[in-house]
């Protein structure tokens, strides 16, 4: 895999970001001067209490979101004045998603659900389906391609997720809470998936978490609180 | 076109509501198909090959009978370029049931005045030939399985033959088509000589005139000349042309025609919210699906047409559906047995309920697909 950023560069560099919710005419103030510099190949785990602003943070790291305030620099690009059509195709060519509730397409099986992603790239069908294969040969999950969302379990659903997230080969892997929904086991079976697609395939990730077993799994921990990152938990 | 794989999935998402929606449609436009018919039956004959003749009837009424007389005295008028009568016989054949216009008149003038009564040259030859001899339309011709060289009987309370039977008997010596789709292919002409000689009472007088004019531009002052000369003669005569002619019989069920078109409206409107209704509601349920899409890097465009192609398929697949449903059941014809011989639905309506139906699907898909559009990523996500 290129990397799209020279060696000396983080892959994922946030500065001084403030992000400011009116909600009527109350101003929530969820991000205050934040910093945070992520290295390709890194897997980071973003802890923080409920309610801290790590889903927003990990929004605008993916491009979902804009910040109110503060630069922010992912896989080369400057997203916080991306027009919007310009920010849906860095998306697509470089971050896969992965949710609390896995988000899939209860109208299109496994397979047509990992294929989405592909549909925005200039393969043809049949190299669509050899990416496909290979996606669902990575999480396991190649008998089950042609079952629906609602016919497997939450765990095969969360590895179709991940199928999803990375059939394009996205140069960054965000996930929000990708065990939250979990019992354990299941919720092992991903966080070895990620540790394996982050060893084994260099994908840099980066995951929210609530729970320590998962963020053990990371190379590193950051904690949210008050708007800040620290590196310790705040008690 | 690899994004139809997932429109086409996101209309099973609810089965009953989409057949239902579907079958609404298909509704709406075999109803537009047969109002299209009944249209095409009630203004069809007008307006065409028609607009350079002039009818004459009589200026009480149209069953008031005029002198044959009259026909060389028209013809001498400047801007008649040619005149040939008719007179209404009024007969059925066997049944009541199989009523359809029969017509005494003068063959060579009437074939001049009409070309588009399509006869055979030799079957024109024939019939100038043959006294009793007569022409029957294409339609009537297989309606009652008449062939020619047969004889038909046709009974009319209107005329009494000179030995007192209500019973005439013609040779069917052709069968004639029409050079226009509408063209009236069901009745029968018959020699007006024959008849007149035949006939025991009102001998020499016909029901109406044909004229041709030499300038169709002029129409309006030929009539005013023509009514001019027998004027306080014993029969005066009114003047029209052809199509107001046809349109007279019309404007008895010109209502009709304004009602049933608000009824189309009426109807394509109702569809309008019940489509757009199922539209919004279906594109409300997957706010959060939609959030998915434009993570994944879908754009706001990929979006807006992603729900457009929805409400245009589902409304094209409808409308084809009705519009050949339509076709198929108004192929058999005439359905009243004889008032609306030129039944059926033309293919310049059948395109306008193709455009329509797609119409129809940008105008309930606009709404939705512009609310799927706007929906902000992050906010549509939350409400997963
Ligand atoms: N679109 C929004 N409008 C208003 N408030 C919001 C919006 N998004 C998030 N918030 C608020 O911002 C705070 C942080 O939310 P979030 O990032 O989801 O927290 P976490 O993921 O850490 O639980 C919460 O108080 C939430 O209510
Ligand atoms: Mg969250």
């Amino acid at each position: 895999m290129n990397s799209p950023v020279a060696s000396n560069e983080s892959l994922v560099s946030v500065e001084n970001v403030e992000k400011v919710f009116r909600r009527g005419s109350e101003e929530i103030h969820v991000l205050r001067n934040l910093d945070l510099q992520v290295a390709q190949g890194e897997f980071l785990a973003l802890m923080g209490p409920s309610g801290s602003g790590k889903s927003t943070l990990l929004n605008l790291i993916g491009g979902l979101d804009r910040p109110s305030r503060g630069t922010l620099r992912v896989a080369g690009e400057d997203l916080h004045d991306l027009p919007d059509r310009k920010m849906a195709e860095w998306r697509a060519r470089h971050v896969g998603f992965v949710f609390q509730l896995y988000n899939l397409m209860p109208v299109l099986n496994a397979e047509r659900n990992v294929e989405l992603p592909l549909l925005l790239t200039h393969l043809n069908r049949a190299e669509r389906r050899q990416h496909v294969a290979a996606a669902l040969d990575v999480v396991a999950l190649s008998h089950r391609a042609k079952h629906y969302p609602r016919t497997l379990s939450g765990g095969e659903q969360q590895r179709v997720g991940i199928a999803r997230a990375i059939v394009t080969d996205p140069t960054l892997l965000l996930c929000d809470e990708p065990t939250g929904d979990l019992d354990r086991k299941s919720g092992d079976e991903i966080l070895n998936l990620l540790q394996a697609l982050n060893r084994e395939h260099g994908k840099t990730i980066i995951m929210v978490t609530h729970d320590p077993h998962a963020s053990a799994r990371a190379s590193r921990t950051v904690y949210l609180n008050k708007g800040q990152l620290s590196t310790e938990p705040v008690i | 076109m690899k994004y139809f794989h997932l429109v086409w999935s996101n209309l099973g998402r609810h089965r009953l509501r989409t057949t239902l929606t579907l079958l609404s449609i298909v509704v709406a436009f075999i109803l537009f198909g047969f109002l299209s018919a009944i249209k095409q039956a009630l203004v069809g004959g007008i307006s065409v090959d028609g607009n350079d003749r002039l009818i004459v009837r009589h200026k009480v009424s149209i069953i008031q009978v005029l002198p044959a007389s009259y026909e060389p005295r028209m013809e001498a008028i400047p801007g008649v370029a040619a005149a040939t009568h008719f007179t209404w016989f009024g007969g059925v054949y066997q049944d009541p049931k199989n009523f359809f216009m029969q017509c005494p008149v003068v063959p060579e003038e009437f074939l001049e005045l009409y070309p588009e009564i399509l006869l055979p040259e030799e079957e024109k030859k024939a019939w100038l030939a043959t006294r009793t001899g007569a022409i029957v339309g294409r339609k009537s011709a297989e309606k009652f399985g008449w062939k020619i060289g047969q004889r038909v009987p046709i009974q009319t309370p209107v005329w009494v033959k000179s030995d007192g039977n209500h019973v005439w008997e013609f040779d069917i010596v052709g069968i004639f088509d029409g050079k226009n789709k509408n063209t009236d292919t069901t009745p029968l002409y018959f020699r007006y000589d024959y008849f007149d000689e035949a006939r025991r009472n009102v001998k020499g007088q016909v029901g109406w005139y044909g004229l041709r004019v030499q300038d169709p531009t002029r129409a309006a002052e030929v009539a005013a000349l023509v009514d001019a000369e027998f004027q306080n003669s014993p029969a005066e005569t009114k003047t029209e042309p052809e199509g107001a002619f046809v349109q007279a019989f019309a404007n008895q069920i010109g209502n009709i025609v304004m009602i049933t078109a608000g009824i189309l409206g009426a109807v394509f409107f109702t569809i309008l919210l019940v489509t757009g209704n199922t539209m919004s509601q279906s594109v409300r349920e997957r706010t959060g699906e939609l959030g998915v899409l434009k993570a994944l890097g879908f754009t706001n465009g990929h979006v807006l047409a992603l729900v457009l192609l929805e409400s245009c398929l589902l409304s094209v697949i409808g409308g084809l559906l009705g519009l050949g449903l339509a076709r198929l059941m108004t192929s058999g014809g005439d359905p009243t047995g004889g008032m609306l011989p030129l039944f059926f639905f033309p293919t310049r309506d059948l395109l306008v309920g193709v455009v329509l139906a797609v119409a129809l699907g940008f105008a309930t898909g606009i709404f939705p697909a512009l609310q799927a559009m706007r929906l902000r990523v992050a906010d549509s996500l939350r409400r997963m």
